[in-house]
Formats: C-alpha cells, structure tokens, sequence
C-alpha cells in the first residue's frame, strides 16, 4: 500500500522526524491560504502523486513540471488551478499518467547536504536493516553500482532494537558532528519507532538533508506497509488512495481476492500464489500473454470466484480465460459453481478452458460438464495452456 | 525413513475447533494421520471427531498425550502467540499453515526459537506429508492442507514454497510411479522456520530419499543458497522449478515473500543458479517430475 507525500508528513508529524513545513490543498483557493499561513518562507508547490519523477514531468494540458516554486500566495493559486484535476505524466506513470488531486504547499529548503535513509525488513538475516549513505538525492542503485563503499547497513536486532552505540556509529559513517550529528540521532530514533511501531516494510527517505541554518529534514518519503499487519493499522488503512490504483485491482481487493493486473489478453483463475504465477509462465511459454495475476486462495467462496470471474471479463483486454485449479482446501465443485453462476450472469463472449484436479474434482467435473456452457476442459496445466493460447490466437 | 514426520508421529493440532482447522484435522485422521489431541483455549473437556481429546492448552496436550508435533490453524493475530506456546511445551515440530501474520511477529518469534529444541516449518505453508503404504497412500503422516490421495510412499524428496505447486509435482511423479518419501512445504512468507537448505540437508542424509524435486519463487535468495550448498555436498540428483518469469517487479506475487526485490532475485537469475550448480531446471511446471526422471537416469 502506498501513501501521499503529504500523508507521509502526517506521520513524521506524529513520530517526530522533521520534514519541511507544508500544507496540503484541494483547490485554488486552499492553495493560497496555506501559502499565505507561510508569509515570508520560500515555497513550492507539489503535486501529490504515487508516483516519482515529478518535477520533471509534465501536463497533459501543457503544464510543464509538477513541482514549482511559487512567489506569492496569488501564484500558488494559479499553478494549483493548472494542476488540480490534470492528468500528470512522470517516467513512473506511464503514459497515462495520474491525475492529481491535492497538492501540497511546502517551505522550500535551502540544502547543504543530502544524504540517504533507509530502513527496511532484511530477508537474509530477519531483522530490521537501517541503510545510510552520504550520497543522497540520485538513484541509490546507482552508488550501490559506482560507489558501493559509501553505503553503510547496520543490522537491527530483532528483539533489543535500535541502540544508542547503532546510532553513533550510522554518524560516524556519515561524518556528522556537533548539533547536526544530535539532530540527526534523534531524526534516526523516531524513524526507527515508526517503522517499527507502524509495520513498515520499507521506509526510503531520500534525500534526508541538512540545511544551511542547521537543521536535519527529511525532504522525500517513500513507504511500503507490511500488507499482513494492516489490520492492525486502520489509522493507515485510511490513507489508501484507491483512485491510485488499478480499478480491477481496487474491485479485487474488495473481495479478499489477490489480483494483479498485467498487459497480455490471456486471463487466469487459480488457487495458490505458486500456481498462479506458473500458470502465468506456462501461458507465456506456449506464446500467450497473461493478462493478470488472481490468486482466488483455498477458502474462496461460490460468491468470491463469482466475482473473481466478473473482474476478469470486465477487463476489455482479455479474449481468453484459463483456470487452472489444484484443490488441497479448494473444493473443485465449489469452483464449477461460481463459474457457471458468473457465466450466466454476464454471458461467456470469449474461450474459457478448464483445467481441475484435486479436492472434490469428480462433482467439479460433472458440474461444469452438465452446465451447457461452452466450456473446453484439460487434463493438465500444459494441455490447458495450450489449448487457451490456441483458442486466442 | 522418510524426514520430520512418519506413521508414527503423534500430532495436536491448535485451533482444532476452528472451520479450517476442524476440516483438515478431519481429513488427517481420515488418512490414517495419529492425530492424538487437540487445542482450543476454553474448550478443554470437549472431544473432536469424538476420539481426539481437545485441552486448553499446548502443555497439558502434550503431557497427556506424548504428541511431539503440532499443526497450528489459529488466525494471523494469534498464531505468533501459538507458535511461542508450542515452542514452551516443547513441541519438536511446529507446521504453521496459517497465511497472513505480521512479518514483524515471525521476526520476533523467529529470534525466540533460537536455541530451543522446536523446528519450525512455515508459516503459510501447506505442511508435511510422508505418504502411507495404504491404498492412495492411507496410513501416512499428513500435516497441512494438502490432498492425500495424490500421493504415493517412495524415493523422492520434494520441498517447495507453494502449495497448490507441490500437489502439481507430486501427482506428475505418482502418476509415473514414482512415491515420494517426503513432502514438505515451507511457505510463502519471507521469514519463515525452515527453508530450502534445511531441508535437501534432510533429504541428502536420509537412506530413503534418492532423488529430490525442489521448487521456488521469485523473491529471497533462498534457492540460490540451497543450490551453491547443493553442489558440494548433494550427492542425489535434484531436479528444479522456479515460478514467477512472468512476475512484474516491485509487486508481491500473493505470497509474502515472492515480490522481486533486485536483478538477482528474478526466476530467470535463480534458474540459472540452479543450473550452474547441477540442478535440472525445468522450464515449465508440467514438466518437473519428467525432468527429475531425465536427470536421475530413470
């Protein structure tokens, strides 16, 4: 789950790591309010996207940029009408871009050094990572590449979590002294406790930066959330941003189903994460293109592969749809029913090929077959794949 | 001999009482599975299937009973809890099939296990089986989720991370004739009890298991240490699959753990790992136990 830049802010707010000073707006008339509340700062306005790349981006409707500073309150009116309800194009969107809803007015900071934060779940040792870098503001896979000396990870323990011996050495390796290097420690802690207190899976802040009158800002946030821990979190949960997302993916999630949409027009029902993405390899190896990912799970319901089948054929890319199903807690039948019913309410305009084996496969198989649906069965997952990579053309 | 598990395992099952739990504890028995008690805090006194003791707690099953594993089907909030309550009883196999918990909870619990006598296995995993020598493979030891028809007692080893995945490997060898002498299914999440390696040491030291069948996913680099392990020190043939060529990078693939992270991490760079190392890759899931039969000799 992603969040805004200025949802970011809120929960630096709340664990104390400093960010720029900045107000977030929905309209014209919002934006220069909150330029006015920061008379006499140095501002810009920011458009509030999921994505990077904005400052070098551009409008469909001309706008160059969707970060800018702005000279008065008057300014960040007009540059907001310019991007309020516009579509934004970066290298991160695509071509469609995103269209921007809100946009924030924040301080723009004078900069003495950028560095690199980041903490994240480290699979190899199972434990919190923090990396740090005197490199920030560029790409950090980039100095990984050129200058692989100047990335400094420091291993958390799982259970002491961040030491106060941890802290000094990260300010050693960037060099730091004095008040900033304070700061900084301190910045270090609250990040620590927010990722840890909030589930985090990855919390990138590049760059974090030090500026001429001394202070430590934490000018670019980049969140992941641990999904599985959302439950615990509503307060996050809140800040989902659906209009972000892929609308069949919004639709999937709202029946606990696992889908994410790709390109190809071949789309896949099955059940197990392994499978699925098998299937999708085995589709593309027979000269297909998988449309998505769908995982429907092992407890699905006739209702949830009902509507798993729906968000399928409501995409108009697909021209063909294969499930391939291997019950050990999915029930065959159960899968056999939720298609018929999902085909009899929408119709099957496009090739459907079967393939089930398992838990309860014998009644599955009879059910589809006394459906009257037009539906080619297989016995196994080549034979289905080819089949559906035919039947497409 | 079979690893982790035989007919002679004494298994409990926490959140035997649960829709999921009740169902696959059913269907254990049904196998033939010496599933000796259960677990349900607040239901000690009540009996499952009405021959399967249930306590309230891990302790007191394990006392009464002598079970030395347990399969836990408790929901993401509570199984960390339940994994650390086994631990404590002292349980030496401990299967977690529930999918979803917090990975900041499996890192916590993980960190506690060490230096305990408890192997964990999963969690989100389909569990353990060691086939029988019944009619479709009754009298074995099933813990977990997965159908038991579809397997047969025999020579090969198979560990994987998906479950619907290692049903599809373990039909393709029973439908040739060839058994498995173990299944074990490590799960989908990133931190997790046992992983690949553990697991072909298992298989490598064990007089029963001749060939192995290993299957993987995109995310972690756990494969690729099973593999460099794997060249030195295997002597039994493996053969191998990696899902996910088609996974776009930067999104979790369903399972927790299978979201690329880097270039060495993708399924192309991990089969090709394998295939440096002496593993067979095959490069479609409709073929793993046919590429298993080439690179065996069979």
């Amino acid at each position: 789950m992603n969040i805004h830049e200025y949802q970011a802010k809120e929960l630096f707010d709340r664990f104390q790591v400093p960010s720029p000073q900045g107000r977030v707006a929905a309209s014209p008339e919002e934006a220069s309010a909150a330029a006015k509340e920061f008379a006499g700062a140095k501002l810009v306005i920011k458009a509030q996207v999921h994505a990077g790349g904005r400052g070098k981006g551009h409008f469909k409707n001309g706008f160059q940029g969707g970060v800018h500073l702005i000279d008065s309150p008057e300014q960040a009116a007009e540059f907001a009408g310019k991007m309020l309800n516009e579509t934004l194009v970066t290298v991160q969107t695509g071509d469609a871009g995103r269209v921007v809803r809100k946009v924030m007015i924040a301080e723009a900071v004078d900069i003495t050094h950028e560095y690199y934060l980041a903490i994240l779940m480290d699979r190899d040792t199972c434990a919190p990572v923090i990396v740090a870098s005197t490199e920030g503001g560029m790409s950090i896979e980039d100095v990984a590449h050129d200058t692989p000396e100047k990335i400094f990870r420091q291993v958390i323990h799982p259970l002491l979590g961040l030491q106060a011996y941890e802290i000094r050495k990260i300010i050693a390796e960037l060099g730091l002294s004095g008040d900033v290097a304070k700061q900084f420690g301190k910045t270090l802690k609250n990040l620590y406790k927010l990722f840890i207190d909030c589930d985090c899976s990855m919390l990138e802040i590049n760059p974090l930066v030090t500026t001429p009158d001394g202070r430590v800002l934490a000018l670019d946030a980049k969140f992941g959330f641990d999904d599985n821990a959302l439950y615990r979190h509503p307060d996050i949960v809140a800040m989902r941003d659906k209009e972000e997302e892929d609308p069949r993916e919004v639709a999937a999630s709202e029946y606990d189903l696992n889908y994410i949409g790709l390109d190809g027009n071949i789309a896949c029902l099955v059940n197990g994460a392994g499978l699925a993405m098998a299937t999708m390899d085995i589709i593309k190896h027979y000269g297909g293109e998988p449309a998505n990912f769908l995982d429907v799970g092992g407890g699905a319901s006739k209702e949830q592969v009902t509507a798993a089948f729906k968000i399928i054929l409501g995409d108009p890319n697909v021209k063909g749809i294969l499930i391939n199903i291997f019950g050990g807690i999915m029930d065959c039948n159960v899968i056999a029913e939720g298609v018929i019913a999902a085909a009899k309410e929408t119709g099957l305009p496009i090739p459907l090929v079967v393939r089930l084996e398992g838990n309860n496969v014998e009644a599955g198989k009879a059910t589809l077959a006394a459906s009257g649906l037009d539906i080619v069965t297989a016995d196994d997952m080549a034979d289905g794949a080819q089949k559906i990579v035919k039947a497409v053309g | 001999m079979a690893i982790l598990i035989d007919e002679n395992t004494k298994v409990l099952v926490q959140g035997i009482t649960g829709s999921f739990g009740g169902k696959h504890a059913q269907l254990s028995l049904d196998y033939g599975t010496k599933l000796v008690a259960g677990v349900t805090p607040g239901k000690g006194g009540q009996k499952f299937s009405d021959t399967v003791p249930i306590f309230d707690t891990v302790s007191q099953a394990v006392n009464e009973t002598g079970a030395t594993a347990s399969a836990i089907f408790v929901p993401p909030p509570f199984a960390a809890d339940a994994i650390l309550e086994a631990m404590d009883a002292g349980v030496e196999l401990i299967v977690c099939i529930t999918e979803g918990i917090p990975v900041m909870d499996m890192m916590r619990v993980k960190e506690a296990l060490k230096g305990s006598k408890s192997r964990l296995v999963g969690p989100n995993c389909p569990g353990i089986v060691t086939p029988g020598l019944g009619e479709k493979s009754h009298g074995g030891c099933r813990i977990g989720i997965a159908p038991g028809y579809i397997h047969k007692r025999g020579n090969v080893g198979v560990v994987s991370r998906s479950g619907t995945l290692t049903y599809e490997a373990v039909f393709q060898l029973t439908q040739m004739g060839y058994g498995q002498s173990t299944c074990v299914g490590i799960g989908g999440d990133p931190i997790n009890g046992t992983n690949h390696l553990d697991v072909l040491k298992m298989f490598n030291d064990d007089d029963e298991t001749e060939a192995i069948i290993m299957i993987g996913e995109i995310g972690g680099n756990a494969e690729a240490e099973a593999a460099r392990w794997a060249k030195d020190n295997c002597k039994k043939p493996i053969a191998g699959f990696i899902a996910g060529a088609t996974a776009p990078p930067g999104r979790r693939m369903g399972h927790a753990g299978a979201i690329v992270g880097g270039e060495d991490d993708t399924a192309e760079a991990k089969k090709k790992i394998l295939a440096e190392c002496g593993i067979a890759v095959s490069e479609t899931p409709s073929d793993m136990a046919k590429t298993l039969m080439e690179v065996w000799g069979k």
